[in-house]
């Protein structure tokens, strides 16, 4: 799913660099695209690596992979909300809610785990579609909306928890499995293969138009292609040295995956960015920006309720605290630090999940180092900062050289 | 070389208008009427515009230009008239309707989204899928949009830098010739422009009066709102003039000058009224 678009141009006459928008210029045209969180990530696992071995070991990042689950699944759908320049702050309290519907419906009820995950799910989307519905119908602005979810759906959770005291088990075997089940060493293997394969297979018909057009294209499509299979072995050879690569991440990379076919080889992911973009000529488009908005809340909630199913798989339980705290501030923090703008029509999902793991692995190395909550909540702050701050920088530097021509 | 080529043609196409004063245009309203509350923003208006030539669309503020371009694509309904397209009435009550009745506008603002590329700003709405198989229905087909997206490009004697460049890497032409060459992708009849040049630098101007020469030689019939007579002139087969929602007059640019239109439009030159 690499980002490699065709370099047509109608000029005959048209020098050469100017026909392919190549990796270095657009590069210093400030497309700074996954670089920065790429870096992130890496100075992060530098320096806790450095601090403490410990941090690299197969045991801890396994251990990493799972903490991810949940603020990663959340920044996905809280980034789609970002992309047409709404924001959703009450994902946190839609996951809470959704995970006691989950966990009453599976301990209460007995209702078998397939049906309770799909009517937590589906709870979720309901959901968020209210919220849409909100925002779109009666015109209040998403912020004011979320709020006020935030605020009612952690009563309505507290008041469902409440009646159970404390906190709810749950144990039911399929909830229970899905972040306690490690692939089969084969089963790594083959979807390591199938990565491969796809990458490469989607670059042919990309290869065969660019011949003729420079060694250096070919060069950045062959770079692009290798990247998600170099990342898959990696990933598989190191977790394959404790316990194997968690289902639990595998949902998390499925689940990008569909969103990232969705946002950028759909027609409806087009529709998306131009409602973020410029609402009113997508208006004069013809597309249906109410609709865009709705159906975009109610996923975004959909995703909500999937990371409270994860968080309840994780605790065996559910609380009156699950979903709270800072989690639904942390899974924007992850998509803005992965690339998305908080103006809407920028971003790419897989940035979510790139900035979900940079959050977790700052928080697990901080852990490891026996560090506090306080110290974590500041080292988030500084990154997000640093982050908006290479966005803002990257952005002048675009109306730089778009302006050129003005 | 071009202005007496330009000349010829704008020629051939008033013996033409002359010799048949029957035929009837590509586009032609009928006593359109508009009211907003006492205001009479349009009393009784016919225009008609041909196949292949430009008509300009003059007046000043609050004379009818925007509401008579507003009704033609869809944005208000008439009180009264008809709007005919090859001397059949239609009906155009939404943005839709007119674009499916084969009429483009090109706003001031051009909407365009800057941060989509050119070639998903020209498909916007109405994106090409892969039709191979059921599931491939629902993807883009992106080869064919950017090979289409190319000829409109061509069609039109205009170059981008590369049709992946976001809008917001585009100068104020290219974003004209974007928004244009929406009109030639869709292949629409009639193209209306509101004020095509008003952000324009002088080369810039040139170019979009270049691009609108290229659109009319396709055959497309244009309508264009202008304060600017240079545009005027430059460009426009016909000069219609409006004054507080009333036609004024038809005019021939080869026959008039610049202050002839200037009294039209002010309503200052009585004498050049009367004469006609």
């Amino acid at each position: 799913m690499t980002d490699i678009r065709p370099s047509t141009a109608t000029g005959k006459d048209l020098p050469g660099e100017a026909r392919y928008a190549g990796f270095v210029s657009r590069l210093s045209q400030g497309e700074l695209g996954f670089i920065p969180v790429l870096v992130a990530l890496l100075v992060a696992f530098i320096v806790f690596h450095i601090a403490n071995p410990y941090f690299l070991t197969p045991r801890n990042m396994s251990n990493l992979s799972l903490q991810v689950g949940v603020l990663g699944v959340m920044a996905l759908g809280v980034s789609l909300v970002l992309f047409i320049g709404e924001i959703d702050l009450s994902a946190g309290s839609v996951s809470g809610v959704c995970a006691v519907v989950l966990v009453l419906l599976a301990s209460i009820y007995s209702v078998p785990g397939p049906a309770a995950i799909a009517a937590a799910v589906l709870c979720g989307a309901a959901i968020g579609w209210i919220h849409g519905k909100c925002i779109t119908v009666i015109g209040a602005p998403s912020f004011i909306v979320t709020l006020t979810g935030l605020l009612v759906w952690q009563g309505v959770q507290r008041m469902l928890v409440g009646n159970q005291i404390g906190q709810v088990l749950i144990d039911d075997p399929l909830v229970l499995s899905i972040a306690s089940t490690f692939m089969p060493f084969w089963l790594s293997v083959a979807l390591v293969a199938i990565i491969t394969l796809s990458s490469f297979a989607l670059c042919v018909p990309r290869w065969r138009q660019q011949s003729g057009a420079g060694r250096f294209d070919r060069f950045t499509l062959l770079g692009r292609a290798a990247l998600f299979p170099a990342m898959s072995i990696i990933v598989v050879a190191t977790l394959s040295n404790h316990m194997g690569v968690p289902v639990l991440l595998l949902v998390l990379v499925f689940l990008a995956l569909i969103l990232t076919v969705v946002t950028e080889h759909t027609p409806f992911g087009v529709h998306v960015f131009a409602v973020g973009g410029n609402q009113e000529a997508a208006r004069r488009a013809g597309i249906n920006v109410a609709r865009t908005k709705v159906i975009l809340f109610s996923v975004c909630s959909a995703f909500a309720a999937i990371s409270g199913t994860i968080a309840v798989s994780r605790q065996y339980a559910v609380d009156s605290n699950t979903g709270g705290g800072n989690l639904v501030l942390d899974a924007i923090a992850a998509a803005v630090i992965g690339g998305t703008s908080l103006f809407g029509g920028r971003g790419r999902v897989l940035g979510a999940l790139l900035g979900a793991i940079v959050i977790g692995s700052v928080a697990n190395g901080l852990d490891l180092l026996g560090q506090s909550a306080n110290v974590k909540s500041i080292i988030t702050g500084l990154i997000l900062l640093a982050a908006v701050s290479v966005d803002m920088i990257a952005r002048k530097q675009r109306i730089r050289t778009g302006a050129a021509g003005a | 070389m071009r202005f007496a080529r330009e000349l010829r043609r704008r020629h051939a196409i008033s013996e033409v208008t002359a010799a048949s004063n029957t035929v009837t245009g590509l586009l032609e309203t009928r006593n359109l009427s508009k009211r907003f509350g006492r205001v009479h923003a349009l009393s009784g208006v016919d225009i008609s515009v041909h196949a292949g030539s430009v008509l300009a669309l003059l007046g000043d503020n609050g004379a009818g230009k925007s509401t008579l371009v507003k009704i033609i694509s869809g944005v208000h309904r008439p009180d009264d008239g008809e709007v005919l397209i090859d001397g059949a009435p239609v009906s155009i009550s939404t943005p839709r309707q007119a674009s499916d009745a084969g009429i483009e506008t090109v706003y001031q603002d051009l909407a365009l989204c800057d941060n989509l590329t050119v070639v998903q700003n020209l498909f916007l709405g109405r994106e090409r899928r892969r039709e191979r198989t059921l599931l491939g229905r629902m993807f883009l087909d992106r080869r064919s949009m950017e090979r289409e997206a190319a000829r409109a490009f061509e069609s039109l004697g205009t170059t981008m830098p590369s049709l992946d460049s976001q809008v917001s890497n585009l100068s104020g032409g290219q974003r004209q010739a974007v928004a244009i060459a929406r009109a030639v992708v869709w292949r629409r009849r009639v193209v209306l422009f509101d004020e095509p040049t008003a952000a324009l630098g002088v080369e810039q101007t040139g170019n979009v009066h270049k691009l609108i020469r290229r659109l009319r030689d396709q055959g497309v019939g244009i309508i264009m709102i202008s304060h600017n007579m240079a545009d005027v002139f430059a460009v426009a087969d016909r000069l219609t003039v409006l004054r507080r929602g009333r036609k004024i007059a038809d005019m021939d640019p080869r026959t008039c000058t610049p202050d002839d239109v200037v009294g039209k439009i002010t309503g200052s030159e009585v004498a050049v009224e009367s004469r006609q």
